[in-house]
């Protein structure tokens, strides 16, 4: 699946074709540069590796340096590979936004907001405990049991607890492109995608 | 390109070459409403006072409220929806207020808006 980098600019809502009110996320899509193709002889498979955004060349090692030298690109923030392009890459070519066509599906990939420590209704989506008068307290939240007594004397791995929430790598799959908009680099797309606004996310068709 | 701009940007490729005239709070409006029927579409007309409205892009929403049969109705437009075919700016009102819920509490001659001169 052929695919680029972009960064999530932010939500709005736009009227389709059929006049409904749709929900969609404008994503700034590219331009990114070809830094590596990788080929079955040399590396065991086939991919183009692409990048996008901007670093300052202070921040980048110069073992990364070397490779955007030869690319005869800037540094770049973010890199990924992505297979099967249409028409063969070279290094130094950018991948444009012109790759999507309205209309089309993809999927987007990305890291999701952090929550950071959620109880267990957040986290899993539990009801809580019992009601919140008649005499309890604290209980709405509350996970309940979370094991049986003597057998097996011990709480099972994997029991659905409180912790960490967030900030974990997910794909949305088939989000439809509503618009492209190839002089600003920008693609629209219906729904949301994970992370947080400037998250940078991987489109692939 | 900033990322407000761009936002901008796409709703402005949204708004299907529409455009509306300036109205506010306190303008009498007509409303043309495209109402879809089997196969079959008609528009239909809806008068009455802009009590008011919410700029925000494409999804800018304003209400009007008219005296339907001694009750009294409002509806909210979506302002760059499809079933919008035009709107039509009947009269300008003098008001001092951009919300004018305090109409709702108001009979007869009181709920009148004073027409705005020049």
């Amino acid at each position: 699946m052929s695919g680029i980098i972009g960064k999530k600019l932010g939500m709005t809502s736009i009227f389709d074709k059929d006049g409904k009110n749709v929900a969609c996320t404008v994503i700034e899509a590219g331009p990114c540069v070809v830094t590596q193709v990788k080929t079955t002889e040399k590396d065991g498979y086939n991919a183009v590796q692409i990048a996008f955004g901007d670093a300052k060349e202070k921040n980048t090692p110069s073992a990364l340096m070397g490779i955007y030298k030869k690319a005869g690109s800037t540094p770049k923030f973010r890199a990924a590979e992505f297979k099967g392009f249409a028409n063969e890459m070279k290094v130094g070519e950018t991948v444009t936004v012109d790759l999507f066509n309205e209309g089309e599906f993809v999927d987007v990939a990305g890291s999701t907001k952090g929550k950071g420590f959620q109880g267990v209704v957040k986290r899993h989506g539990f009801s809580g405990v019992g009601m919140g008068s008649h005499g309890q307290h604290d209980r709405q939240r509350a996970p309940g049991s979370v094991g049986a007594s003597s057998f097996p004397s011990k709480v099972l791995k994997g029991m659905r607890m409180a912790g960490r929430t967030g900030g974990v790598n997910i794909k949305k799959t088939n989000l439809e492109v509503l618009k492209v908009i190839k002089d600003q680099n920008l693609l629209v797309v219906k729904g949301s995608v994970p992370g947080h606004k400037g998250t940078y996310l991987f489109i692939e068709k | 390109m900033k990322a407000a701009e761009a936002i901008k940007l796409v709703e402005s490729e949204f708004t299907n070459g529409k455009s509306f005239p300036e109205f506010n709070s306190g303008d009498t409006v007509s409303v043309y409403y495209k109402i879809k029927e089997g196969n079959k579409e008609r528009i239909q007309q809806y008068q009455g006072v802009v009590i008011q409205k919410r700029n925000a892009g494409l999804s800018t929403t304003f209400t009007v409220r008219k005296i339907s049969n001694g009750v009294g109705v409002e509806r909210i437009f979506p302002l760059y929806s499809q079933n919008i075919d035009k709107v039509e700016v009947v009269g300008r009102g003098k008001v001092r207020r951009a919300r004018l819920f305090y109409l709702r509490d108001l009979k007869g001659k009181k709920a009148k808006i004073k027409e705005k001169r020049g």
